[in-house]
Formats: C-alpha cells, sequence, structure tokens
C-alpha cells in the first residue's frame, strides 16, 4: 500500500482513456443518437402530416362528391327539360306539317273541283250545243249564230 | 483458498501487497519479494497488477464502445449498439443534469469513469484466489519463483495508487477549468473572498487567511474525498472476501457456510460497485460543474 509511480501512471492512462473516448467513442455514439431523435421526430410529424392530408383529402373527396351529384342532376333536368322541348318541338312540327299536307290537299282537291267543274261546263256546254243543234238544226245557221251561242257557253 | 503454510495474518497481508517493480536496496531492478522490499523500493517504483488491470478494462471498455461507435447508425439499433446506447444516455443524462457548462470533454470523461471504474470494481466479483493463485502458479512453474513472494492485487481500485490517480487528474483537470474559466484574479478571489467578507478594508485583510485555509482545505477536500471513497469501500469489500476465503481452509461446514456467505457479499456487492462508479462520476461531474461556475458578485 504504498503510495509510488502508480499514481502517475494511473493518472496518465486516465487521460488517455478520456482523451480516446472524448475524440472516437462519444462522437459517433452521440450523433447517431441525435440523428435517430431527429429521424423519429421527423417519421412522426410526417405521419401527423399525412393524417391531416388525408383527412383533408376525404373532406374533399366529399365535396366533390356532392358536387358531382348536383351536377348530374341538373344535368338530367336539363336534359329532361331538352327532351320535353324536343318533343314539343316534334309535335309542333308534325302539326305544321299535318296542316301543310292538308293545304296541300285542299288545293289540290279545290283544282280538282275546278278542273271537274270546268270539264263539266265543257260537257254541258257540248251537250246544251248538241241539243240546241240537234233542236235548231233546221232553224238555225251554226255560223251565223255562233256569237250568240259562245256569249250562252260563258255564261254556264 | 487459504494456503496450508500460511497463517491467517499472512494470509490477509499476501493478499493486500501489490506486485511492485523496483530498484532494490542493492541496486538491482526487479520484482519486490516482500511487503518489506516493496516499501523499501520508495517512490520510484510501480505496481504492476495495478497497471496491468486498470489498462487492459480500460482498453476493453474503449474496444467495446469503439466497435459500438463505428457500426453505431441511426436505424434500428440492435444487440450491443442498444445497451451501449442506454449508457450513453444515462452518463449523458447525468451530465445534462448536473453540469451547467459548456464543455465537449465532461461527457465523455464521466463515460470513461464510471464504466472503467465500474470495470475495475468488478474485478473485485471474481473470487479472491483465482487470479493471484494463477499468476503464483504460472510464475512458480515456468519462472521457478516461489510462489509465497508472488503478490497480485486483481483490484485496482483497491490500491491507493489508482484512485488518487484518477482523482488527481480531475483534480487537474478542474484547476485547469477553473483558472480558464474564472481566469486567474477570479478563482484566488474564489479562494480568499468567500465565505467572509466585508466592505471595511482592514477587516477584509483579516479575513483572508481565514477564507483561504478554509477554502484551501475545501478545495482539497475534493480530490482526497473522491479517492478515499471508491478506496475505502473497494478496499473494505475486497477485505470481506479475504476474510470469507479464509474460512474454505476450516473443514467443509465452515467452508459451506463461506461459500454461502461469499455468494450473498458477492450479490451484494454489484450493488456497491456500481453505486461507486455511478458515485465518481457524478462526483468529477459536479466538480468539474464548480469549475466552470462563473462567481456571482457579493
Amino acid at each position: 500500500m504504498n503510495i509510488n509511480l502508480t499514481l502517475f501512471g494511473q493518472s496518465i492512462t486516465f487521460a488517455i482513456f478520456v482523451w480516446f473516448c472524448y475524440a472516437y467513442v462519444w462522437p459517433p455514439l452521440v450523433n447517431a443518437l441525435t440523428e435517430r431523435q431527429k429521424k423519429i421526430a421527423d417519421g412522426l410529424a410526417a405521419a401527423e402530416r399525412g393524417q391531416h392530408e388525408q383527412e383533408l383529402a376525404e373532406k374533399k373527396a366529399t365535396e366533390h362528391l356532392k358536387e358531382a351529384k348536383g351536377q348530374a342532376s341538373d344535368i338530367i333536368t336539363q336534359a329532361q327539360k331538352r327532351a320535353n322541348e324536343i318533343v314539343d318541338e316534334a309535335k309542333d312540327d308534325a302539326r305544321t306539317e299535318a296542316e301543310r299536307i292538308k293545304a296541300g290537299a285542299d288545293a289540290e282537291i279545290e283544282q280538282e273541283i275546278n278542273r271537274a267543274r270546268e270539264h263539266l261546263r265543257q260537257e254541258v256546254v257540248t251537250l246544251a250545243i248538241s241539243g240546241a243543234e240537234k233542236i235548231l238544226k233546221r232553224e238555225v245557221d251554226k255560223d251565223a249564230h255562233a256569237g250568240s251561242l259562245n256569249e250562252l257557253a260563258t255564261q254556264l | 483458498m487459504a494456503d496450508q503454510a500460511l497463517t491467517a495474518g499472512q494470509y490477509i497481508k499476501h493478499h493486500l501487497q501489490n506486485m511492485t517493480y523496483g530498484q532494490h536496496t542493492d541496486g538491482t531492478w526487479g520484482l519486490a519479494r516482500t511487503a518489506e522490499e516493496a516499501k523499501e523500493m520508495g517512490f520510484l517504483s510501480i505496481n504492476v497488477d495495478t497497471m496491468f488491470w486498470s489498462i487492459f478494462l480500460g482498453v476493453l471498455f474503449l474496444w467495446i464502445f469503439r466497435r459500438a461507435a463505428k457500426n453505431a447508425t441511426a436505424d434500428t439499433p440492435s444487440g450491443l449498439q442498444n445497451f451501449i446506447e442506454m449508457i450513453i444516455e444515462f452518463v449523458d443524462g447525468s451530465v445534462k443534469g448536473a453540469f451547467n457548462g459548456r464543455n465537449p470533454l465532461v461527457a465523455p470523461m464521466a463515460l470513461t469513469i464510471f464504466i472503467w471504474v465500474f470495470l475495475i470494481n468488478f474485478m473485485d466479483l471474481i473470487p479472491v484466489d483465482w487470479l493471484p493463485g494463477t499468476v503464483a502458479w504460472i510464475a512458480a512453474t515456468f519462472f521457478g519463483a516461489d510462489p509465497h513472494h508472488i503478490y497480485f492485487k486483481v483490484v485496482p481500485s483497491t490500491d491507493p495508487n489508482a484512485t488518487f490517480g484518477m482523482a488527481l487528474a480531475v483534480f487537474m483537470l478542474s484547476l485547469y477549468y477553473s483558472f480558464k474559466i474564472k481566469g486567474v484574479m477570479g478563482f484566488v478571489g474564489e479562494l480568499t473572498l468567500h465565505p467572509f467578507s466585508s466592505d471595511n478594508k482592514v477587516l477584509q485583510m483579516v479575513f483572508i487567511p481565514i477564507n483561504f485555509v478554509l477554502e484551501f482545505v475545501a478545495l482539497i477536500a475534493k480530490p482526497l474525498s473522491l479517492s478515499l471513497r471508491l478506496y475505502g469501500n473497494m478496499f473494505a469489500g475486497e477485505m470481506i472476501f479475504i476474510l470469507i476465503a479464509i474460512m474454505y481452509g476450516g473443514g467443509w461446514a465452515l467452508g459451506i457456510f463461506g461459500g454461502f456467505l461469499q455468494l450473498g457479499w458477492a450479490i451484494f456487492h454489484i450493488l456497491i460497485i456500481t453505486l461507486q462508479a455511478y458515485i465518481f462520476m457524478t462526483l468529477t461531474i459536479v466538480y468539474m460543474d464548480l469549475a466552470h461556475q462563473v462567481p456571482d458578485e457579493h
């Protein structure tokens, strides 16, 4: 139990160990620890951010859905309106077409009637003339009385 | 086990003697063969066993920690790294709790002290005769030495040289930082202007030597208490192990009883060696903190 050079030997050894620990052991370990701490904190923050973003996205999605539903119902209403319009238009068109056709037919009938009437008139004139001829054959000279006969024909 | 050729007193003395290398009185160099020879060698000798074990354990500590430090990643740690990080965080927490200055050296120093002192103290748990017995056997078998004259103390912290050496280094560092942080005048002022001070110049001159005596004692008491606490605790623990070991020479009944005693004391001692390492570390941190404190104005 004598105090001897071991005292200084021990002090020097201690100093060397402390220096080595200070230079080569402590920094990498503490750096790793702080880095990991930072990583974990970052990870937690990212997770929180992700959750927040998911909530936002969900909210946005619901909004989009609502909007889309609104748009869809708008489109349907518009389409129905348009369909009604088309049907109405078609009805109108059909009516005008029908009227046109009817008018055409009426005109034709009229024409036909006129033609028939003309025809009839000619027939009647011819018949009347032939009848009158037969009656007046003897007394009436065809050439002499042509003027009065024509006048008669127009009056018919 | 107590050697039959030794009395209990001789056995204890044999266990308390370091393997000392130095110059004999006749001028030759070599290991001391008796405690008297070791004493005669004086200051210029060295305790081979203390130096060997403290360096071996320190290198072991640094090797393990250096390996962990090399492989340290911020990713998921595994096995060794986990364990090392646990210690690092513990030490770092202790330093942050007690040390308010800014000095990157304090935390590594605290770690070195904690683990190194712990490992050194841990040698106390190895049964007292194993390593000395092995060394004595090797010396007797291969070098033809008398095993009774081969001394080998395994626990460096039961050698006051080791604990004083460490405390001395801590003391030097705290002195260095005291001068550096406070300046020479600040440090001298700390030693002379407390605890008594007066506005009266004459009274102040009277107080200065009184203050200096008080403060100087307090200053010297720090490394002394630091080293003596560790030395005393470990020496007492070692002594009890030695006393228990003597029982092995007293018949099988006493031997078995001694075995249980040794087991019980060893389990209890685990607490002591850890506690002593922790106290040494904490006190070092506190002393370094005191060295970094700038004196408040009075």
